[in-house]
């Protein structure tokens, strides 16, 4: 960074003093403008020198990476532990002596949690830092506003969090969850003998574009699955709801007899009064289980879990998964905090989001090494069926809709914040962007097809 | 009555189940089984068998469960489900260890069952009474008796009622024909919630078949008029419910704007930090709970929040002082100046907050204010909601007190009415007014406090309350406490009248719209201030 300052301060000096020198007309002038003239000039040879003696020694310029994720303002509290997880993978793989031999220099932006600001940033990063690669974003409406900047300069993102589908752009890999990855695999546990055999389902969510499409399409696979309508319920809160007492009465009546489960899309602050609610009215997870899509580790780290014990979740890794990377992945994630200072460096747990940040370091990290170049859609073409042994066990990437193949497991939330693993799927879930549900017609493929295609029947 | 009788006939029917399957179990079984059936009669725990019962038999159990014949699977099934006992669960547990899936599968539901069972005579009120509303779903008829034992000499009331409930809806879904009259009155009776899905199912079916409807026929008598009663009930629980959620939101409300009617409507300062004045009280009880954590014995834990609710009053207080010494004083009568300088303050102290004490933050509801009291079938009053509800009213009382009966009160209301005749008269305005101040402001931190009972405490706290207690203030008429109070409880009543048929998002659109459209009409609030208003 301080280098590039010092170059451009150095090319501004002396095209100035040229004008200056051509402008004069006086000996004073010309003199002083010589001499200034001369000495730009040996500086800015030096420094060409330095530069171009840096780029012969075999491209050892660091390789710049760009993270867009919020520091500040509402969405700070998930959003950190992403830019902390990538900063890992980065120093990981930088003390192994970085990718193509080069080390990777990190550019970390804040876009603060304001949608147009990361469209911003992201704009700043792709052409002014010239960044080969951006790991960021949670919100989806974050991510659908910095989509148009990244197609328009064919950037590359990386997305960690799991979301509602429907999208298939040919700039950003999706390394967490599509719904069929995450919300459909938990409702057709739920339905399962062993999941409890609901027969009810009250699917109450934020009101946002997340829950919303997820929602429609468990709606549809409800239906698909001869649920009857009757049994099906639909409802949305604003953002920041706290007073959950007549939707706690209403699942109340709903759950009554048994057979019921309700699916959770509420997100963030609204969870705590939730909960709360739901177990101070009487209800158990026994009488109606709550099936959380938004809640992990994280956020369970600032929740007094007693009213949450049984609660189940559904995603694709747990910070309890007993595999020997992940003991290792969690050890050097604590440390990592630790060592860095980062605030409640002691009490930081990781979670499904942040497993997904850090492996997508290191797939793009494989790619550009099997790619032998950083240059976007080289690397793009090397993801393609790229293999990584994540944390939470090996994932693959799809070998053409941009997606990740993950394993999806059911949860059930213990008392001190983690996960007990209560079910897991056969070996790893092809993701589908477009649901079979909802769009059973469209389908997105990048090698064949150009993005979303209309399926031959 | 009717149930006593009723437990008599199952009782018998009980006893004669168990010799049946006793003499099954002799025929394949041998030594076990003749020694489950010398103790399976009476009391259905098995300490005779204790010897002979190992892991062994246990495994070979099991894995007659997972047999894909029925027969072979039910008769071991009745006997596990008739001689378990705590240590026969044990063993169950060892034995599954490292079985297949399917009999892990297999397993599952009587493992459950037992394990139930065995929680109807555990110590713990909600213990016995989840036991007894699993297995009144668990559609296993060898419940029933253990339900009708546990009922007779339970001392809870509505862990009795669960019991009852769970044995007549198991005899309505499984059980014989004769008794299924009888439990459909009884849940009628009950005005069991959870019997009417069962009870409608049950209608449904005998009525689509005609040749199951004449023996039914008293039965579906029985089940409709159930329907009808528990429905009846259901509603009038629905009314009762709703007003109580709408009293609780208008507490809340309450709690919240009543720091606001005093800065705000007394003094006319709009203080846009209100709420960081909130989340402060809020972070002191968190801070309070802490303090016992690392310092105090464990059994002295619940009595945190009778502390944090004086220091968070304190603590804000003494925040809002120092922000009227500093900040506010400089711009009475000023009002765009003092409401961008306290937005300021309000941004300042929130990211503090977010700095020091990272993102979420979680508070303990001590174990006194968890969980609802039970006031009839179905409908439960949350402690921590009624602690709200009391504390508001205390709230009230208090500042009604302070301000209509006491010295001090009367020079608050004399320097709002009229600041410079009473500075004439020799009240220290200057002083009046900090004291006020910060009155309201540990009022706030009050709210916060009590607020960490039903919310969550981060840095942001304070936003989320922010509109909606300048909303009751505003609506209430500035400068009327009885205005504050009439706002609120309208606005709460109203919002949770509106909620169940209109959604939450709409819900809240509806209130908004309304608010806006009463305020057009009358622009001073319910209660306006007559006559000629000072400034």
């Amino acid at each position: 960074m301080t280098e590039d300052h010092s170059d451009s301060t150095i090319g501004d000096a002396r095209t100035t003093t040229v004008t200056d020198e051509a402008g004069s007309s006086r000996r004073d002038f010309l003199v002083q403008g010589a001499r200034v003239t001369a000495g730009v000039g040996i500086a800015a040879v030096l420094g060409n020198l330095g530069n171009w003696a840096l780029s012969y020694a075999a491209d050892k310029a660091p390789i710049k990476i760009g993270i867009l994720h919020s520091l500040s303002g509402t969405m700070a509290i998930s959003e950190v532990s992403l830019r902390d997880s990538v900063l890992m993978a980065v120093a990981e793989i930088n003390a192994k002596g970085g990718v193509l031999g080069r080390q990777i220099q990190p550019v970390v932006v804040d876009p603060a949690s304001n949608w147009d600001l990361f469209a911003e940033k992201a704009k700043q990063l792709l052409l002014q830092d010239k960044v080969a690669v951006v790991f960021g974003c949670w919100t989806s409406v974050s991510r659908k506003s910095v989509l148009p900047v990244f197609e328009k300069n064919n950037g590359l993102l990386f997305y960690p969090v799991q979301y509602e589908g429907e999208e298939c752009s040919r700039n950003v890999f999706y390394t967490g969850a599509a719904v069929n990855q995450q919300a459909v695999p938990a409702v057709e546990y739920l339905m399962s003998k062993e999941g409890g055999g609901c027969k009810k389902f009250y699917l109450l969510g934020t009101d946002y574009v997340y829950p919303r499409t997820t929602n429609k399409i468990l709606r549809a696979m409800l239906l698909a699955k001869n649920v009857p309508a009757a049994n099906i319920m639909e409802e949305y809160t604003p953002f920041h709801h706290q007073d959950y007492q007549t939707i706690v009465g209403k699942v109340k009546k709903f759950a009554a007899g048994g057979g019921a489960a309700v699916i959770s899309t509420v997100n963030g602050d609204s969870n705590v009064p939730f909960y709360k609610e739901f177990a101070n009215q009487g209800l158990r997870a026994e009488d109606a289980p709550i099936m959380a899509f938004s809640v992990a580790e994280d956020e369970l780290r600032g929740m007094d879990t007693t009213a949450l014990v049984g609660h189940l979740a559904a995603w694709n890794y747990y910070q309890s998964v007993d595999t020997p990377q992940n003991k290792q992945f969690v050890t050097s994630f604590k440390t990592y905090c630790k060592k860095n200072n980062l605030p409640d460096s002691d009490k930081r747990v990781t979670d499904d989001p942040i497993e997904a940040a850090y492996f997508g370091v290191h797939v793009w990290k494989q790619a550009v090494e099997k790619a032998n170049s950083i240059e976007v859609d080289k690397v793009r073409k090397a993801v393609y069926g790229q293999k990584f042994l994540a944390p939470g066990g090996e994932i693959m990437m799809d070998l053409a809709n941009q997606h990740t193949h993950k394993p999806v497991l059911i949860g059930e939330i213990q008392k001190d914040g983690q996960f007990k693993t209560v079910w897991r799927s056969k070996g790893l879930v092809k993701p589908e962007p477009w649901s079979e549900y909802t769009n059973p017609e469209k389908g997105c493929d990048w090698i064949d097809h150009q993005g979303t295609y209309q399926k031959k029947a | 009555m009717q149930g006593r009788e009723l437990t008599g006939v199952k009782d018998r029917l009980g006893i004669g189940a168990i010799a049946g399957v006793a003499a099954l179990a002799l025929f394949v079984w041998g030594e076990f089984a003749r020694a489950v059936e010398a103790s399976a009669a009476p009391v259905l725990s098995v300490p005779s068998i204790a010897g002979p019962l190992a892991l062994a038999d246990v495994k070979a159990l099991t894995e007659r469960l997972a047999s894909d014949d029925p027969a072979v699977h039910d008769q071991a099934f009745r006997i596990i489900i008739q001689t378990g006992d705590a240590r026969f669960l044990v063993l169950l547990d060892e034995a599954v260890v490292d079985a297949d899936r399917a009999t892990r599968v297999a397993v599952k539901p009587v493992k459950d069952l037992l394990k139930n069972k065995l929680k109807l005579a555990s110590e713990t009120d909600d213990v016995r009474r989840s036991a007894a509303a699993d297995l009144g779903t668990s559609r296993q008829l060898s419940a029933v008796p253990w339900l009708e034992r546990a009922a007779a000499n339970e001392p809870n009331r509505w862990v009795r009622y669960a019991m009852e409930e769970s044995a007549a809806l198991l005899q309505l879904t499984v059980g014989e024909t004769v008794l299924k009259a009888r439990a459909a009155t009884i849940l009628g009776e009950l005005q069991s919630q959870n019997g009417l899905p069962a009870l409608k199912e049950f209608v449904q079916q005998a009525a689509s078949d005609p040749v199951s409807r004449e023996a039914n026929q008293p039965a579906l008598r029985a089940a409709q008029g159930a329907i009808e009663q528990i429905e009846l009930w259901s509603t009038w629980a629905n009314v009762f419910e709703t007003v109580f959620r709408g009293i609780s939101l208008s507490s809340i409300l309450l709690i919240m704007s009543v720091g606001l009617a005093i800065v705000f409507g007394l003094m006319g300062v709009i203080n846009m930090a209100h709420g960081e004045l909130m989340m402060v009280g809020a972070y002191a009880t968190f801070v309070t709970q802490e303090l016992f954590k690392a310092f105090l014995p464990p059994h002295l834990f619940d009595a945190y929040f009778l502390v944090a609710l004086p220091v968070s009053f304190l603590v804000a207080g003494i925040c809002g002082l120092i922000l009227e010494a500093t900040v506010i004083r400089f711009l009475y009568g000023r009002p765009l100046e003092t409401m961008l300088a306290t937005w300021g303050v309000s941004l300042v102290l929130i990211q503090s907050a977010r700095v020091y004490f990272g993102d979420l933050t979680a508070v303990t509801a001590p174990a006194w204010l968890s969980g609802g009291a039970q006031v009839m079938v179905g409908v439960y009053l949350p402690y921590n909601r009624l602690f709200i509800i009391g504390l508001s009213v205390l709230c009230v009382t208090g500042i009604y007190v302070l301000l209509f009966r006491s010295n001090l009160g009367l020079r608050v209301r004399a320097v709002t009415q009229n600041r410079n005749m009473s500075a004439c008269l020799g009240i220290p305005t200057r002083k009046v007014d900090a004291y006020t101040f910060a009155f309201g402001s540990g009022l706030a931190g009050l709210a916060g406090c009590a607020l960490t009972l039903v919310g969550n405490v981060e840095p942001g706290l304070g936003q989320n309350y922010i509109v909606d207690s300048f909303m009751v203030v505003v609506t209430g008429g500035v400068g009327k406490l009885a205005g504050t109070i009439v706002a609120a409880l309208g606005i709460g009543s109203l919002n949770k009248f509106l909620e169940p048929s209109f959604g939450a998002v709409y819900g809240k659109v509806f209130i908004l719209v309304l608010v806006i459209l009463f305020l057009q009409r009358r622009p001073s609030g319910l209660y306006a201030l007559k006559g000629r208003q000072v400034d």
